[in-house]
């Protein structure tokens, strides 16, 4: 309802100055807090151009000199699985004991880096983090494409493909059912309806974004384009009858994914949990397991998204801010998996059982820092024999605890180069606590007379690097054909969109920025000028609009006034 | 009818910002109007309220669609490891009594539901997809999904009339007041 504020739009209550008494830090920070998601004060039109634009523009090189080595890659993927499929499974490196090796490690990789997209999509909405907007639907992307990858691998691990219709619930050919009380049972709806939810989720919030791209290929005279955005806009006009029940449905969705996201990484862990194996038997993995997925999912969402705000210029719509809050969740999530490495440790010890014991220390840890130790305290420490896998748990160790660490300095969060580099670490760092996790437990079993180390194949090698190649193709069709950014999400969180604020908001926007669209008139040029950073955008009452920081310099405004009109007259 | 001989879906109007879109729904409200709908490209906070909207239905959709999915896991897993085929595995019983074991299928059968609902339940209520509709037949429409802001009255609204209709729009503060026909 009407507020005091709303019913007198016309008049803006001052901004109250920080308290004389705040620490320049604190300033600061507040300044910070309050800078627009959306930088340079865009206008609505602006938003929807620049997202718009990159499905509308012709290809750029780049995008095929990505796609074509990520298609071929993707064809290695379907070769490797194919020759799987004619040959058998032994075309992988398994072996007894090592009946798990590259196959679950890189189904549980990929299926963790889909989480980061719901955690984004769903947690991070109901908790109220409005920046989610500018990334949301990117990750979702990933998630579904990720999950894709992740598909493949427990699906042809059956061996016999065919019979892969035994993980389905429905009696054999014995009228036996399968065991419901299996948690690989468990996996398959986990892992199915968490992709169905995300497919929904993701197609949900597509909806609006839809019918722009169809309203602009009408107004555009491209037919075709229209057609085919039209259809899967299914007719969305934008009514607020209409908002209202899409608003609604949005925010089940999001509370229902949020519980089923961390059910599915729950579950995955459950596959190893449930059992007896030295190494898997951990109550600690269901919240270690979704947190290592948050936390490899967030590095791959950065290595996704910094060369996309780079090859487009998205940096008003994924600016500084948003990476620095996304380094900031793969700090607090990597430690907390740093917690959990040491806890399993401790615990081992703890637990006074000479096979958990050995599972963590003699065929993971002993290694340099055991010897380092043995040379400092002789006495105290014996030697060890290096681990079998000694090197896998340093690199999981070393990539995983200590290079996020690096984001507690803000200047670390704000260098791309540093951001992407400590990514790059994280994602093999995460794919290397899998194959420790996996591996190394099975492979010094029990028994010491059927221990045996795994040896991937090139068909294990070929194959995962394939997965990039399908991984990358989808992603790359995907920013190619639908927008990859949620425009009428970003428009919402602009100042413009508050209708509680007066006219306009108190964001940099002269007067009505909608009225007879102030960004079209040349003065609305202005809008683009950049100012140094920290400051907070002022008024209008006080003049020329002031943008917020970015530290990138302004680029021009695409939507020029002249193209935008001309686009508009042509109808 | 109109003299023209096509048929009048409705009154049709501009507003600048989405502020000055919400005190046109408040007033419009106010009026007593029933039939009509504001247009923008994005859900404006409180909008419900200033059209005078209670909350949405979808909820209850949901609900009863997740509880259809407990039921259906409840009946998968019991029917079929209690009645039709118990199968004893790692020597564990097959009474009613393991059901902790069920539950992870419960639950993402639960979600699955819910979300088939909260989707469908959210297109059915929207009478989407609709691809035709008359306010397409407006050229100035399509900036409803880029930048402006639009208020709707149908003709079929008992309190609609033409001249008045169009009065109260600009009255509101709207501009460019149009006519919409269902044919165009």
């Amino acid at each position: 309802m009407a507020s005091a504020a709303t019913a007198n739009p016309g008049e803006h209550l001052p901004e109250p100055p920080p308290p004389a008494s705040l620490n320049p830090k604190a300033a600061a920070l507040l300044a910070d807090l309050r800078t627009p998601l959306v930088s340079h004060g865009r206008s609505l039109n602006w938003i929807s151009h620049k997202i718009s634009n990159i499905v509308e523009a012709k290809t750029p090189l780049w995008w095929w000199i990505a796609f074509v080595p990520s298609f071929l890659l993707m064809l290695v993927c379907f070769g490797g699985f194919a020759y799987l499929i004619f040959t058998g499974v032994g075309v992988w490196g398994e072996n007894q004991p090592v009946a798990w090796a590259w196959d679950i490690t890189n189904f549980v990789f990929w299926i963790g880096i889909g989480h980061a997209g719901t955690l984004i999509s769903a947690i991070l909405f109901l908790t109220r983090q409005r920046w989610r907007t500018a990334v949301n639907r990117a990750a979702e992307a990933m998630t579904l494409f990720a999950v894709m990858c992740a598909g493949l691998y427990p699906g042809l691990h059956v061996g016999r493909v065919w019979m892969a219709w035994f993980l389905a619930p429905v009696p054999n050919q014995y009228a036996i059912w399968p065991n419901f009380r299996s948690p690989l049972l468990w996996d398959v709806f986990a892992v199915s309806t968490y992709f169905t939810v995300s497919v929904l989720f993701w197609f949900t919030g597509l909806i609006p974004d839809l019918a722009t791209l169809r309203d602009r290929a009408k107004t555009r005279g491209k037919t075709l384009q229209a057609y085919a955005y039209g259809f899967f806009a299914l007719g969305w006009r934008g009514g607020n009858r209409q908002w209202r029940h899409y608003e609604m449905a949005y925010l089940l969705l999001a509370a229902l994914s949020t519980p089923l996201v961390l059910s599915v990484h729950t579950i995955v862990s459950f596959d190893f949990a449930t059992s007896v194996v030295p190494g898997w038997h951990t109550t600690i993995f269901p919240p270690y397991f979704v947190a290592g997925a948050i936390f490899g999912g967030f590095a791959m969402v950065l290595t996704l998204m910094i060369p996309m705000r780079y090859l487009y210029q998205l940096q008003d719509l994924i600016t500084a801010r948003h990476i620095d809050v996304m380094c900031k969740i793969i700090l607090l999530t990597g430690t907390i998996v740093g917690y959990a490495y040491i806890m399993e440790f401790f615990v081992s010890w703890y637990s006074g059982n000479q096979y958990e014991q050995w599972a963590f220390l003699r065929s993971r840890a002993a290694g340099p820092v055991t010897e380092f130790l043995h040379y400092l305290f002789p006495n105290t420490f014996p030697v060890l024999p290096r681990a079998p896998y000694w090197w896998a748990y340093y690199c999981m160790m070393g990539f995983n605890v200590l290079s996020p660490q690096f984001f507690w300095f803000r200047w670390c969060r704000r260098n791309l180069w540093m951001v992407m580099f400590v990514c790059m670490l994280v994602n093999a760092g995460m794919w290397f606590e899998r194959f420790v996790i996996i591996v190394t437990s099975i492979a010094r079993d029990y028994l010491p007379s059927s221990w045996s180390m795994f040896h991937p194949t090139w068909v294990d090698m070929w194959t995962f690097t394939g997965t990039f190649g399908l991984f990358l193709t989808l992603f790359l069709l995907f920013i190619r054909f639908l927008p990859m950014i949620a425009i009428a999400e970003v428009k919402g969180v602009t100042p413009q969109a508050d209708p509680h604020t007066g006219h306009g908001g108190g964001f940099g926007f002269a007067a009505g920025p909608q009225a007879e669209p102030t960004h079209l008139q040349p003065g609305g040029e202005s809008m683009a000028v950049t100012s140094e950073s920290g400051t907070r955008p002022r008024r209008s009452t006080e003049g020329a609009a002031v943008p917020a920081t970015d530290t990138h310099p302004a680029e021009p405004v695409r939507a020029t006034p002249a193209d935008t009109q001309g686009r508009k007259k042509k109808k | 009818m109109t003299t023209t001989g096509r048929k009048l879906y409705g009154v049709a109007a501009e507003l600048p910002t989405a502020a000055d879109l919400f005190h046109a729904a408040e007033q419009i409200r106010d009026a007593g109007f029933k039939r009509w709908d504001v247009f923008s490209p994005f859900p404006i906070h409180g909008m419900d309220n200033a059209m005078g909207l209670g909350k949405s239905a979808v909820s209850y959709i949901v609900l009863c669609c997740g509880l259809t999915g407990t039921a259906t896991a409840l009946l998968l897993e019991l029917g079929s490891a209690l009645y039709l085929y118990p199968l004893v595995v790692q020597g564990k019983p097959t009474n009613i009594f393991t059901i902790p074991a069920f539950f992870p299928v419960i639950f993402e059968l639960t979600v699955l539901f819910s979300a088939f609902g909260a989707v469908f339940g959210m297109l059915a209520l929207n009478l989407l997809p609709r691809w035709n509709h008359p306010l397409f037949n407006w050229d100035r429409f399509a900036a409803a999904s880029d930048d402006a802001f639009f208020v709707v009255v149908e003709a079929s609204d008992a309190r609609f009339s033409e001249t008045e209709t169009q009065n109260l729009l600009t009255k509101v503060g709207g501009t460019n007041v149009t006519l919409i026909y269902d044919e165009d």
